[in-house]
């Protein structure tokens, strides 16, 4: 099969599990028990190292940028430029590409070992659409979990700045905060809020896709998981780039 | 003469029609197969196959691996789609359904799978209940109904177990009580005893002895086991005066009616009839398959 008409298969299977489990909301039984228990594996358990990633990179922002600013005698405006660069960009694609690692590769994982052990058609003879029981719980999860965790990435990145450039540059908090609070507008973080919303839903569609598409025994669950895992984070760059340009056509004559 | 106001002629009329209105959907095959086609890229996987399971009866599905048995398990469930042909569950016509209406009719069918396909996130109770607690029933109705087919496996104590703490038996043994949790008039076998000790294989052919004889289950049994197709086809089940079930061989004087054999291979039917007729049919194929050399 040429790569063109696979790609057209994927989008096609992808496009299909998409409209199976928003049917899945419509109709009965909904599963709310597995909503939350997917809320809490994915959410919860993703908190750590998301806020953990925003530490750090807002850290690592200051570490970087403090001495060109200082060059120019901007260096009040280091707060503003680690807020400004964590809410519009850094924080939504960080957590969304540790998510899809974390998260992706164990939703592929899971579905594909049920598929090849025959969990998933014993489900379907059953009488359980597999993607109204597994698809739309762990998409609804993603979709809501993500912008929390973008939210607590962007904080804690902004509090790793604050405290890299007061304890290597002496920089006063009050001024390093004060600044991020003048830098930010609603507009960023309406943006900031926005992306994880499809970053999350990306993740959710192509992992439980990779993984209800897995063939070839334990050895297909690997390549499941690599190509879940790989595709998110590609389709989350791309739908950044073309994200970025939507928000900013829409909120056009701000800041943006 | 008269029986009260009716004549003896109109009472046999009466008896008659009663009986048709009683057995009329006895008549109608639990399962149906019409020239039914299938093909994966240019791999012809069945050729036209046609066959009818009637009520309470199993039908043993032998041939060698790839020779489609399986495949027309998953055709019975609605897991694939025939390029051409029709197949009817419970005189329904099922290859045109979409998913939705296939959820209908796979509630009439038990599946018990190879190695057994527990979740393996569930404990036994609940994988056995995992059919009723979809259906939201009652909690003490599950309970006793899971209760009740766990006993019919001969698995009670292993109610609380999770599959992992399993033998490769006890998993298949699972597999079946949870198929026949709802109580389906059909259950399908795909090769149950795959991979199983010789006692053990037993105890899952006497659970389909058991369907066939004492539920009037009418099943799909595939296998290329020749000690399955033996006890399957030259044993049945009865019930003493305690309750007890035994399992008796049909003897030279009897042949057993509600057990058919049929052979496939390469996609398409090369025998279909008694085990009797099996073991007379002059096939080098049959007879290499029969006593393996």
């Amino acid at each position: 099969m040429n790569p063109v008409t696979k790609f057209l298969f994927e989008l096609q299977g992808i496009t299909l599990l998409l409209w199976r489990s928003i049917r899945g909301l419509r109709r009965k039984p909904r599963y709310f028990g597995e909503i939350i228990t997917q809320l809490d594996s994915i959410g919860v358990g993703s908190i750590w190292i998301v806020i953990l990633t925003g530490f750090f990179t807002g850290g690592v922002l200051i570490l970087q940028g403090y001495p060109t600013l200082a060059y120019y005698g901007a260096q009040s405006s280091a707060g503003q430029s680690v807020a400004t660069a964590l809410v519009r960009e850094l924080g939504p694609v960080l957590s969304a590409l540790m998510v899809a690692g974390r998260v992706g590769s164990a939703i592929s994982a899971e579905l594909g070992s049920m598929v090849v052990s025959q969990q998933i058609d014993a489900m379907r003879a059953l009488g359980t659409s597999p993607a109204r029981k597994l698809v739309t719980p762990r998409i609804i999860a993603l979709v809501v979990s993500l912008p929390l965790l973008t939210v607590a990435a962007d904080m804690c990145g902004i509090l790793g700045g604050g405290i890299i450039a007061q304890q290597l540059y002496n920089l006063d908090l009050t001024v390093y905060i004060t600044s991020a609070q003048m830098g930010l507008s609603i507009t960023d973080l309406l943006a900031g809020i926005s992306k994880p919303l499809v970053f999350g839903l990306i993740i959710g569609l192509v992992s439980c896709h990779k993984g209800l598409t897995t063939t070839g025994g334990t050895v297909g669950v690997g390549r499941s998981v690599t190509s879940a895992v790989v595709q998110s984070s590609v389709c989350i760059i791309i739908a950044d780039f073309f994200l970025s340009k939507i928000l900013q056509n829409f909120f056009s004559g701000t800041i943006f | 003469m008269s029986l009260g106001d009716k004549t003896i002629n109109e009472k046999i009329d009466e008896i008659e029609s009663e009986m048709v209105d009683r057995f009329a959907g006895r008549l109608i095959p639990a399962i149906e197969f019409r020239d039914v086609d299938l093909a994966f890229d240019d791999q012809i996987i069945l050729d036209k196959v046609s066959f009818k399971l009637r009520r309470g009866e199993t039908k043993l599905v032998l041939g060698g691996s790839g020779s489609g048995k399986s495949t027309i398990i998953n055709l019975v469930l609605g897991l694939l789609k025939p390029d051409g042909g029709e197949i009817f569950v419970d005189g329904e016509e099922i290859s045109g359904l979409d998913d939705q209406e296939l959820m209908r009719v796979r509630k009439k069918i038990g599946m018990v799978f190879q190695e057994g396909a527990l979740f393996d996130s569930l404990s036994v109770f609940e994988n056995v209940a995992y059919r009723l607690t979809e259906e939201n029933v009652d909690p003490d109705e599950i309970e006793h109904e899971v209760r009740r087919m766990l006993h019919f496996v001969d698995l009670d104590d292993a109610i609380d177990k999770m599959p992992s703490e399993l033998s490769g038996g006890m998993r298949r043994r699972v597999g079946i009580a949870r198929a026949l949790v709802g109580n389906p008039s059909i259950v399908l076998f795909d090769e149950p005893t795959a991979g199983l000790d010789p006692p053990t294989a037993r105890t899952i052919c006497e659970l389909a002895i058991k369907l066939r004889d004492l539920e009037d289950v009418s099943s799909i049994f595939v296998t290329h086991e020749m000690n399955n197709l033996e006890y399957i086809s030259s044993e049945y089940a009865i019930v003493d005066g305690k309750g007890q079930v035994h399992f008796v061989e049909e003897g030279q004087s009897l042949c057993l009616i509600n057990t058919e054999v049929m052979m496939l291979r390469q996609g398409s039917i090369i025998f279909s009839g008694k085990d009797e007729q099996l073991r007379k049919v002059d096939d080098p194929y049959i007879h290499k398959f029969i006593r393996g050399k």
